[in-house]
């Protein structure tokens, strides 16, 4: 069977930390409120670098963690709902940033779920067999789209990114083994933000900002609580795997309250679940990236075992995958 | 009975035992939840009864609870 297997993953965040209790003088709100409702204790907040920065330091690092020169890269994809400009996208400005000058290159949006839809169109090429290794990043910088004044989002959001090099893999029985994805536009206006009006010179309504991310959160948790379990299920059904097969899931960083609620309603322990969202809040199609790297920097994630990253967001999308590392 | 189940998932949910759930147990005051709790067994009766909440998430009492849950069911 031909897969595609990760070979390598890298990460990178700003060094500026937003703590708690500095949001408490930005809006009306506490630490304890944070920590309690979303396990968040700091976020990183890019101060003077772009999303594209963001991108090509994590490529970067997968490039030297990979041991292979950019220019071996096929496919560059970036997922991403915040690059520095809707044209040239993201993706072709880490191309040159980094070198890979033998890649195509382009920007996928499915905003927190974007790193799982990015990984599984990276994979659907490989395995076409037209191309051998791409570069898969989410690369976020939510910073710019959120309203710092509106206390009910503003503490939720970081910046980062983060990706894997993925590797077209000849008679392989490891690497990405399914993957289950989804959507529902009918929902969709429970989670938006940049909003592009029709403006012009002769409507008269030039100099519109693209607006805040506006979120429904009862909607959401209602979402990610209830469409993520079954998904995962569905997923496990499909492949005939048990869950005490999984060694890990790696679920968007949303929300601390999301991720233990997910584990309970699929009967698996907590533990399985990894979280960093302490540290770097949401980063949306950057958290599992991320996550997934630290695990293998910290040597948590061992050969052969079997791993199910889960994303899920604005769209509405969600999407799970089973990988055998 | 719609209020023992209900009971049934107010209690799992927060950890409470059974007994200490009645009609008139305050949601905010008695059982110390907070908004995602609250949202967590809405979820929970949605599951439960096939009704759609909405974005009816004020509740007083859990007898006001009860009440949404005959009347919507």
């Amino acid at each position: 069977m031909v897969t595609s297997r990760i070979r390598a993953a890298g990460y990178y965040v700003p060094e500026h930390v937003v703590t708690n209790e500095d949001l408490t003088k930005l809006v009306d709100t506490s630490d304890e409120w944070i920590r309690t409702r979303t396990g968040i204790r700091e976020r990183r907040i890019a101060m003077n670098e772009g999303t594209t920065d963001l991108a090509a330091k994590a490529a970067a690092r997968i490039l030297e963690q990979a041991g292979i020169d950019a220019g071996e890269i096929d496919l560059l994809l970036v997922a991403t709902i915040t690059g520095d400009y809707a044209m040239p996208s993201t993706a072709c400005m880490v191309q040159e940033r980094i070198g890979a000058v033998n890649a195509t290159a382009f920007d996928l949006t499915a905003a927190c779920s974007g790193f799982i839809f990015a990984l599984c169109t990276a994979d659907k090429f490989l395995r076409s067999g037209g191309y051998r290794r791409a570069l898969v990043i989410g690369a976020e910088m939510l910073s710019k789209s959120v309203d710092w004044l509106d206390r009910s989002t503003c503490v939720l959001f970081g910046d980062g990114a983060g990706g894997v090099l993925l590797e077209r893999n000849e008679d392989g029985t490891d690497g990405i083994l399914a993957e289950l994805l989804g959507s529902d536009g009918s929902k969709g206006m429970a989670l938006t933000s940049g909003l592009f009006p029709a403006a012009n010179v002769f409507n008269r309504k030039t100099g519109c900002r693209p607006t805040s991310i506006l979120m429904d959160g009862r909607e959401i948790f209602k979402f990610a609580t209830k469409q993520i379990p079954a998904n995962i299920e569905e997923l496990l059904a499909k492949t005939g795997t048990e869950k005490t097969q999984i060694a890990h899931v790696i679920l968007h960083q949303a929300n601390e309250r999301i991720i233990q609620a997910v584990a309970g309603k699929l009967q698996m322990p907590e533990e399985k679940f990894f979280c960093n969202i302490a540290q770097y809040g949401n980063t949306s199609s950057a958290s599992i990236p991320i996550a997934l790297a630290q695990m293998l920097e910290q040597g948590l994630i061992k050969p052969g075992e079997t791993v199910v990253l889960s994303g899920f967001g604005g769209g509405l999308t969600w999407g799970s995958v089973l990988i055998l590392m | 009975m719609v209020f023992d189940k209900i009971k049934e998932i107010i209690a799992e949910q927060t950890g409470k035992d059974e007994d200490e759930v009645t009609m008139d147990t305050n949601i905010k005051d008695d059982l110390d939840i907070d908004s995602l709790d609250l949202f967590q067994i809405i979820n929970d009766l949605e599951d439960e009864f096939g009704v759609d909440f909405g974005e009816n998430t004020e509740f007083e009492t859990v007898g006001d609870v009860v009440k949404f849950v005959e009347e919507n069911q």
